[in-house]
């Protein structure tokens, strides 16, 4: 068999042609890591000193100049945790209504971008928004409930679209295989194809916890506080928050430079906090993962 | 002309995707405990009619049925006629084996259990005949508990076989289901069927004509949407009445 002789000039083209391409990859790959790494570092280097138990388990004292920031760690944990409770049931059903029972058209297409358009509407946006209808209207004031809420409404749009990407990855003949045994459409969703759609749906609740312990702007007008000596009684308290506190610290307060390690702290706390969320689901993910393969 | 041992006729049949017509005009009988091979070329219909019969077409939008489907004399396409009820008499094979990533024994007693059966004993039961008549118990009685997908190909196909057959259907229809699988996994699936036709009807479409030839009892051949020749096995494969047909299994197209 005679095979095709490449001229050389054509060789030493491609030969650098795939050199320069593989470069520029790794030079990406590359930016991103330092950039990422150098972030951590630079709050970690910063942030260390002012970490200790007390910083962790004590309010804050002397105008906020001392003491530690139990209260905005709680107050996050419960903003997050409260704003999972509202997203996660509506993103889902929302996603399986129109993965598995929106008929397919012009209509729902359009419902698509409807919703990647939200998922890029700027944060503070939502915070007006839920200043309107959750602390004015609604009348649930300045609360762990209006920014529960608005910080759910905020991750929702991203939570509908991912999990709505992770059902369509389903492959169809999977929810055959069951509807021709003569199962129901509603079992087969829930006992087929949510389970094999169960590690994309997580990635995308992780992302929305990411998203929604890191918010500023949402919950500045409706939910955070200041200051609070006192840990929240109810859903209608004010709460401190890691961000929110970050935010005061660094621009709002009297003792900017003095309080500088204070906020490297709380800021690392909020990353290490974001950063467990993750690490913990993915390896739940990868568990899941592990099992399910075809 | 009724046919007395018809379980499944169709009157008349049309077939729409939007507004291409997949099936036109198909009137015929399948008798009770025969294997019925439906050959065509690609894109002949005949994967549409198999679907058709358990209303698997319904998943896809924008299909529209006309004609008259009847099974066991009843209107399969009657507006009280329920789909999820005719698919549990009327299981279904497919062309790739699709086990649940589950255990083998979870893959067996899923949809029992959601018609309510919830013994064990009887679950249990339900896994070892349904496994015997698939050929596949002496491979599998002692990994019952592990992964389906660990099986090979071929025994995942099997598997899917006792899966419908767990259902105790009447109608088993089958979508080429050995066009993935190796020469002996073939034959052990086609020895299989000479088996169980003594207790289901089965319809099977397949692209391989000696496939056809070997199992089934009665042939009908498609081409374009359209019923060309329906006739005993054994007279279309030596003497078929159509030219197009004869053309068709002599090779000279499709």
């Amino acid at each position: 068999m005679r095979v095709f002789e490449e001229r050389r000039n054509v060789k030493t083209k491609r030969l650098w042609k795939e050199r320069i391409f593989f470069t520029v990859n790794r030079l990406s790959a590359l930016i991103i890591v330092l950039a990422l790494g150098g972030i951590v570092t630079f709050i970690a280097k910063n942030g260390l000193s002012a970490l200790s138990w007390d910083f962790l388990t004590l309010p804050p004292t002397d105008s906020m100049t001392k003491g530690g920031i139990m209260p905005a760690i709680l107050g996050t944990l419960y903003l997050t945790i409260g704003s999972m409770i509202v997203a996660m049931p509506v993103g889902v059903i929302a996603a399986v209504y129109l993965s598995e029972y929106a008929r397919q058209g012009r209509l729902l297409r359009l419902i698509r971008v409807g919703i990647h358009c939200l998922a890029g509407v700027p944060s503070v946006v939502f915070g007006l928004f839920g200043l309107a209808l959750f602390v004015v209207f609604f009348g649930f004031g300045s609360s762990i409930l209006s920014g529960s809420l608005t910080l759910g409404v905020l991750v929702l749009p991203s939570i509908i679209a991912a999990t709505e990407e992770a059902l369509r990855a389903v492959p169809q003949t999977v929810r055959e295989a069951s509807l021709a045994l003569g199962v129901s459409k509603w079992e087969t969703t829930l006992r087929v194809v949510l389970p094999a759609a169960a590690p994309g749906i997580l990635t995308a609740l992780i992302l929305g916890i990411g998203r929604s312990a890191g918010e500023t702007a949402p919950i500045m007008f409706t939910a955070a506080a200041f200051f609070s000596a006192k840990l929240p009684g109810s859903i209608f308290d004010e709460v401190m928050a890691l961000p929110y506190h970050i935010y005061v610290l660094a621009t709002a307060g009297t003792h900017i430079e003095q309080t500088r390690p204070i906020q490297y702290g709380t800021a690392l706390v909020l990353l290490m906090l974001v950063l467990g969320v993750n690490l913990a689901a993915i390896l739940l993910r990868s568990s899941i993962r592990r099992k399910k393969t075809w | 002309m009724v046919n007395r041992e018809a379980i499944i006729r169709l009157e008349n049949v049309y077939f729409f995707y939007e507004r291409f017509c997949a099936l036109a005009g198909v009137s015929m009988d399948f008798g009770a405990n025969r294997i019925t091979a439906l050959i065509g070329p690609s894109g002949c219909g005949k994967s549409t009619l198999l679907r058709l019969l358990n209303r698997m077409n319904d998943l896809i939008d924008g299909t529209r049925v006309e004609g008259r489907v009847f099974f066991e004399e009843q209107d399969i396409y009657a507006a009280d006629a329920d789909p999820v009820e005719i698919r549990r008499r009327i299981g279904m094979v497919f062309q790739k084996p699709n086990p649940f990533p589950k255990t083998i024994y979870k893959n067996l007693v899923y949809a029992p259990k959601l018609v309510g059966i919830s013994k064990k004993s009887e679950l249990d039961d339900l896994v070892e005949s349904s496994l015997r008549q698939a050929a596949l118990w002496e491979e599998v009685k002692d990994i019952l508990h592990r992964s389906a997908m660990t099986l090979s190909g071929g025994q995942q196909q099997r598997l899917c076989i006792a899966r419908a057959l767990a259902m105790k259907p009447d109608v088993i229809l089958m979508d080429e289901p050995t066009s993935a699988l190796d020469p002996i996994s073939t034959a052990k699936i086609e020895e299989l069927m000479d088996e169980l036709k003594k207790r289901y009807t089965i319809i099977i479409v397949t692209h391989n004509m000696q496939q056809a030839a070997r199992i089934s009892d009665k042939t009908a051949f498609f081409y374009l949407g359209r019923m060309i020749e329906y006739t005993d096995t054994s007279r279309i494969f030596t003497n078929p009445s159509e030219k197009q047909t004869e053309d068709y299994i002599t090779g000279r197209f499709g």
